[in-house]
């Protein structure tokens, strides 16, 4: 029963089904303002570039979209049954060979001219640790690595020497630093940050004003794109310490991997809205004839909203927007400071996802939502893939496991439980396959890394670095 | 996938196990668990495991079944188009029971609650203008959850029509809820609003939302997998959730894996030295030629098993210690579909879920 054709190699030859969903064509306007800021990397320009799959003007890669559904020969190689035979090496797994749009982690991590990675999919397909094991090898390689988490496990967290959250980095021990790196890691406490924010904006009076009305307490505590926002503030800042020559940063674990890009933009359009405009009206317009009309306007939506919220929380909101008033320009330019600065060359966005449906369709939306926004995109991570070493089909391993099954020995039964586990395995590693090749053929611009599926959880620098050191 | 598909015969008939319902007082069963454990999958399953009742020979029921994070997860899950803010129908069991679903939009429940409560008229266009609307709903701290879990204990009370005055409408409302990280303050509407507002419309809303939440009428269950970070994340969210007094349910173990090993097998698996492959080569022979090759590779899946497991059962002993009832179904390799789905919906009811 040895020497068949690997089941998983074999994968779905309806990969073709499910055109790519039409991304929105308005983004268009947007592409002459991106490249202004920024402008510092230019000479390595090429080289990312090409990392990114993006041509060197910026233009994105939108032919795979706009194209028509390509027919299933145009594929890349990753279809053809893997060729690699077994070797007998344990632990071996059985990777197909590099494809055409495989990512080069090492090149995009080794690039001087990446400065910001920002991992980024939707919530529970491992975007921390991703996040931490590709700072922990940049490091290794010699860069000079800050990582900003947003909410790690426990004990990946103590192993990086978070012990606390304080805001601050630190300095990760137990890294190997012949190469001249060094690695810094955080945890971001949103709350402190958008204290932060307020103070470095206002005058200290005016500030504590800020910080101690109530609404603006449960607004800094709890609105639900809070944490998006002070992620991205919060790599602002590191990014003007310029301690760093590279910085990771982890996003927030939303449901809809969408909100981390709308957040900032919703908040800073709030922040100097037509709406924030009628909150503080009433204490302007009062002897203003010459707004009479629109003041009437003005007194119906502030009665309306009177009723619904209640006087006492008006009232709240309102003393918070006029406290606030001074500070628009502020939070407006940091917003679209930040937003740049996502759009910067040394900036790479990766795509961290499961190799299942939810996760790829997530995935999905976002490299199109980047494109639309000229974000640029280095690459898909493929996390927890599974994968066999063994090249015997599911339906033969479980033929021969039933075989076994009746007889009575010892060894038998053994054979045949590990063959109903392989059986198993292939099962999974054909699903996903099969999952992943439909996104291939649908983005097949997209360079992707594949990582194995790791037996342990990880919770330290040696399980961080195993994660990596399989795919290379 | 047509709506009217029988449910599978295990479905269907599911035996009468004396395994006794857990949760028979409640008619809110809110399902919450980390990112990417399946808790919209659970939730589907226990709306199909609810409508079908006791299986064949018992009535079916209606169970409306509510996604509040606009990601049209159900809709995916029922193989349906997206779902509007209407309630829908998207699967009928075999007894006729009948799963409805509705995705909440926090925007239009805003405006349907301004409706029903105000009487607002032009004015209500023009907050939708100056986008108050999108403020409330979308900035305004804690008014977009009142909004989400308002409507759904709307769906819990609603009566059937006149001429049966007492009856609900819906048996039983099932909500996909958002994640374990979040779930206690997004249920907890009442301490969410109260700092911002003490007295008015939202704080009444707030608490007639709460009468329904805290109230034995209700249960949270928590989706987890057998890893360290969910199982965890589950553990601190059930001790955060009965601190604030809402009502615990169970602790639902998705995706488990098959253990084909024996104990005394998987711990000589998980040793340095592993399985004895002599043993298994021999094993193997049993059913015609066989390779060392094809051994070796065997045995280090069997290493790497053992090690799952035995991470595996940690985290069951830890989850234990939560002490409510736990429940536990199978990975589905196959990914899902309504035949999965009736398949976790019996093995539900079969562990007393429903």
């Amino acid at each position: 029963m040895t020497g068949h054709e690997d089941a998983v190699a074999a994968s779905g030859s309806e990969a073709e089904t499910e055109t790519g969903t039409a991304p929105a064509k308005a983004a268009q306007s947007k592409a002459a303002q991106s490249k202004s800021a920024q402008g510092k990397p230019t000479q390595s320009k090429q080289a990312l570039a090409k990392a990114n799959g993006t041509k060197p003007n910026g233009t994105k890669s939108a032919s795979p979209k706009l194209a028509p559904a390509k027919p299933v020969s145009d594929k890349p190689a990753s279809d053809k049954p893997a060729t690699d035979k077994p070797n007998g090496k344990p632990g071996a797994s059985a990777r197909r060979e590099p494809v055409p749009g495989a990512l080069d982690l090492d090149q995009l991590l080794d690039d001087p001219a990446t400065h910001i990675i920002v991992c980024c999919g939707s919530g529970g397909v491992g975007k921390t640790t991703t996040a931490a094991a590709f700072a922990l090898r940049a490091a290794e390689r010699g860069r000079k690595v800050v990582v900003l988490t947003i909410d790690p496990a426990r004990r990946l967290a103590q192993s990086l020497g978070l012990t606390e959250l304080d805001n601050t980095p630190r300095v990760v021990q137990g890294i190997d630093t012949a190469a001249g790196g060094s690695l810094h890691a955080m945890m971001l406490d949103m709350k402190r940050t958008f204290d932060e924010v307020v103070s470095s904006h206002a005058d200290p009076a005016r500030a504590r004003q800020i910080l101690e009305n109530p609404f603006y307490q449960s607004l800094s505590a709890s609105f639900a794109g809070t944490q998006e926002y002070m992620a991205m503030e919060k790599l602002g800042q590191l990014q003007a310490q310029g301690l760093w020559d590279l910085i990771v940063v982890d996003t927030p674990p939303s449901r809809s991997a969408l909100d981390f890009l709308d957040a900032p933009d919703r908040l800073g359009s709030f922040l100097d809205g037509r709406l924030l405009k009628i909150l503080t009206a009433p204490a302007k317009v009062g002897g203003l004839g010459a707004f009479k009309l629109l003041a009437g306007g003005v007194g119906l939506v502030t009665s309306a909203l009177g009723k619904i919220l209640g006087s006492s929380l008006l009232a709240d909101v309102q003393s918070f927007v006029s406290a606030l008033d001074t500070m628009f320009g502020g939070f407006r330019e940091r917003a679209e400071a930040t937003y740049r600065l996502l759009q910067a060359d040394g900036t790479a966005f990766v795509v961290v996802a499961a190799p299942e449906p939810d996760a790829l369709r997530e995935a999905s939306y976002f490299t199109e939502r980047l494109a639309n926004e000229h974000m640029p995109l280095a690459g898909l991570v493929l996390n927890r893939v599974h994968h066999t070493t063994l090249k015997l089909t599911a339906e033969r391993a479980l033929a021969t496991a039933e075989q076994l099954a009746e007889t009575e020995s010892e060894e038998a039964q053994l054979a045949a439980a590990l063959l109903r586990l392989h059986a198993d395995r292939c099962a999974q590693a054909r699903r996903e396959a099969r999952l992943t090749d439909r996104f291939r053929a649908n983005h097949t611009a997209i360079p992707v890394l594949e990582l194995a599926a790791q037996a342990g959880d990880i919770h330290d620098l040696t399980g961080l670095r195993a994660i990596l050191a399989a795919a290379h | 996938m047509t709506q009217t598909q029988p449910l599978t015969p295990e479905a269907g008939s599911a035996p009468q196990t004396g395994r006794p319902q857990d949760w028979s007082g409640v008619r809110l069963h809110v399902v919450t668990g980390k990112g990417g454990t399946g808790k919209t999958t659970v939730a589907g399953a226990l709306a199909l495991a609810l409508a079908a009742g006791g299986g064949a020979g018992k009535p079916g029921r209606r169970v409306l079944l509510v996604e509040v994070e606009g990601r049209q997860g159900v809709a995916q899950l029922f193989d349906s188009a997206p779902l509007p803010y209407a309630e829908r129908k998207v699967a009928t069991t075999a007894n006729r029971g009948e799963v409805w679903a509705l995705a909440i939009d926090a925007e239009q429940a805003l405006l349907e609650y301004l409706d029903m409560f105000y009487k607002l008229g032009p004015a209500a266009r023009l907050l939708r203008r100056f986008g108050a609307i999108d403020f409330a709903t979308t900035v305004a701290p804690g008014i977009r959850d009142v909004l989400l879990t308002g409507k759904t204990c709307e769906a819990v009370r609603r009566r059937a029509d006149e001429s049966e005055p007492r009856k609900f409408h819906y048996d039983t409302v099932v909500m996909d809820a958002p994640p374990t990280g979040r779930i206690t303050r997004f249920l907890n509407v009442n301490s969410e609003v109260s700092g911002l507002a003490r007295v008015g419309p939202i704080r009444n809303q707030a608490e007639a939302v709460m009468r329904v939440l805290s109230s034995p009428q209700t249960a949270v269950h928590f989706v987890t997998l057998l890893e360290e970070m969910p199982v965890q994340e589950t553990i601190d969210g059930t001790a955060e959730l009965r601190d604030s007094g809402l009502p615990l349910g169970a602790v639902v173990i998705n995706q488990a894996r098959p253990n084909e090993l024996t104990e005394e097998q998987i711990k000589q698996a998980a040793a340095p030295q592993g399985l004895d492959r002599a043993q298994l080569l021999a094993g193997l022979k049993l059913a015609g030629p066989a390779t060392r090759q094809t051994c070796d590779a065997l045995a280090d899946l069997a290493a790497e098993h053992a090690q799952r497991v035995l991470l595996e059962n940690e985290q069951r002993e830890a989850l234990a210690a939560v002490d409510t009832p736990v429940y536990e179904l199978p990975q589905l390799t196959e990914g899902v579909d309504r035949v999965a789905l009736d398949r976790l919906a019996a093995l539900l009811h079969q562990q007393g879920a429903a």
